[in-house]
């Protein structure tokens, strides 16, 4: 890995530069000013909201809102225009391609890249890379990052006190197969704290970088694990209005993917918006 | 493998924001230069990314992608582990501390006769709770940018918005604003649409 060149800003960052802070004291940035209460209530104020929309007849939303207040840093960042609705052209109907030059073999196994095991539940995430037809994004690169068992990523900002594991990194690429299936082993990673509020948690997640057939496809998301008591106090998962939206970031526990004595199985499938123009089209093969 | 667990649902899965703690993950050695930085043909193209209070956004990371010099489409791997020869027409970057990004790459030809050459763009960072996507036009077809569909949809202010500024060394600068009277104007493709 090159050395990160964004290195100066982490989520404490948030407790100074948030607007809301306006409205009260500012304090310390371990005195977060603002309770999971008063969050929650927020959140459940926007979801009240959204229900009573799809009820009397709303769309139901799929994607995050850009605009969600509960998350603070999204205040400032998000755009308040509507987006222009383009045509793509030409160039966006293709995406970079990527090959078995590109990244090792062994890059999708993120338990074998240092001298020891790494710490924790070992895992395997796989599924299938799908365009909004059903059709599979094959030869597409893939890329993770998570943090390691404890909560803690390897960046050197994450001022977590949790332990650094010497043998994980919570980085790893592939390249998706002709069906459009990706595998990744890795260790389950922990949930951490972070600057939104106080006492605020993120659930366990792993973040997912996705290449489709045309730019237009591209997405970053982040695939959460069945069950986590956190998701109701997350903003950036209750940035996804609508449950069932949010469900399609939930990986499904698999014994079938489950290996006798050695790992837990974890199926997420991923859809691409959108039908991909050029998927009859053969890749360079390498 | 996943035959047991076959998809059926084929809504979009949402995006979620690329959150703070990428710069290990995704950025890679001669990430954001599409072709070696001096060589004969390189062009950089620098810029700035803002938020609504107009303060500089010190972790945003960029996508670029685009044709050749002869508006040729890319079909070359290599885009991770370059070898200074292939274009391949993709970069990363990361913004640094000050918000600031740069690449070095080409011009982009027109991918049609006639057409406004342009780069395409889509941006991640902290905040920003799913990817935007925009366009990074060269200025200097005017006929070809006065005819282009997208910027003749815009008003005068937007459209100078998408065009980049050429420096007198023949770089190009596009700054990114992602809130504010001066907003960058953000597209959405049909197949965006719910
Ligand atoms: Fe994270």
């Amino acid at each position: 890995m090159s050395p990160q060149q964004n290195s100066d800003v982490d989520e404490s960052a948030e407790a100074f530069t948030s607007p809301t802070v306006i409205d009260q004291p500012v304090k310390g940035p371990d005195d977060a000013a603002e309770s999971q209460a008063t969050l929650s209530a927020e959140i459940e104020s926007i979801e009240t909201q959204y229900k009573q929309d799809v009820a009397g007849g709303k769309k139901p939303e799929t994607q995050p809102r850009l605009d969600y207040r509960p998350y603070r840093s999204s205040i400032l960042r998000h755009p308040t225009k509507d987006p222009r609705h383009t045509d793509p052209e030409t160039i966006e109907l293709f995406s970079p391609a990527f090959g078995h030059r590109d990244i090792g073999t062994l890059e999708s196994d993120l338990t074998i890249q240092a001298d020891g095991e790494p710490i924790g539940e070992r895992i395997r995430v796989t599924g299938r890379v799908l365009d909004g037809e059903g059709r599979p994004v094959r030869g597409q690169l893939v890329e993770i990052w998570q943090a390691n068992s404890a909560g803690r990523y390897i960046h050197k900002r994450d001022q977590h006190p949790a332990p650094i594991d010497p043998n994980f990194t919570g980085v790893g690429r592939t390249l998706t197969g002709d069906d459009g299936s990706y595998s990744f082993t890795t260790i389950k990673p922990g949930p951490y704290p972070w600057k939104n509020h106080h006492n605020a948690w993120r659930p366990a997640h792993i973040h997912f970088s996705l290449f489709g057939s045309e730019f237009t496809q591209r997405m970053i998301t982040q695939m959460y694990f069945p069950g986590d008591p956190l998701f109701a106090l997350d903003p950036i998962y209750q940035s996804i209005t609508d449950q069932k939206a949010r469900d399609r970031l939930v990986a499904t526990y698999d014994h079938n993917i489950t290996e006798h004595e050695f790992l837990m199985g974890y199926n997420w499938d991923i859809v691409l918006t959108g039908a991909n123009r050029t998927w009859m089209e053969e890749e360079d093969d390498d | 493998m996943t035959e047991t667990t076959p998809t059926t649902d084929l809504t979009p899965t949402p995006g979620q924001t690329v959150g703070p703690f990428y710069g290990y993950a995704m950025p890679y050695e001669h990430d954001n230069e599409l072709v070696p930085p001096g060589s004969a043909r390189a062009v950089q193209l620098t810029g700035t990314v803002y938020d609504g209070a107009g303060e500089r956004v010190p972790d945003a990371i960029l996508e670029i992608w685009q044709p050749d010099e002869n508006g040729e489409v890319p079909r070359k791997t290599g885009s991770l582990l370059r070898n200074g020869f292939t274009f391949t027409g993709f970069g990363r970057a990361a913004v640094d501390p000050e918000g600031e990004f740069s690449f070095s790459t080409v011009n982009p030809g027109p991918t049609e006769a006639g057409k406004a050459p342009f780069i395409s763009l889509v941006i991640f960072a902290r905040g920003l709770l799913n990817r935007l996507f925009t366009r990074i036009y060269l200025p200097e077809d005017t006929e070809a940018l006065a005819a282009d569909p997208l910027l003749s949809s815009l008003d005068e202010d937007e459209r100078a918005r998408l065009v980049a500024t050429r420096g007198a060394d023949g770089s190009l600068h596009f700054d990114i604003r992602l809130q504010g009277e001066e907003e960058t104007p953000f597209l959405r493709f049909p197949s965006h649409e719910d």
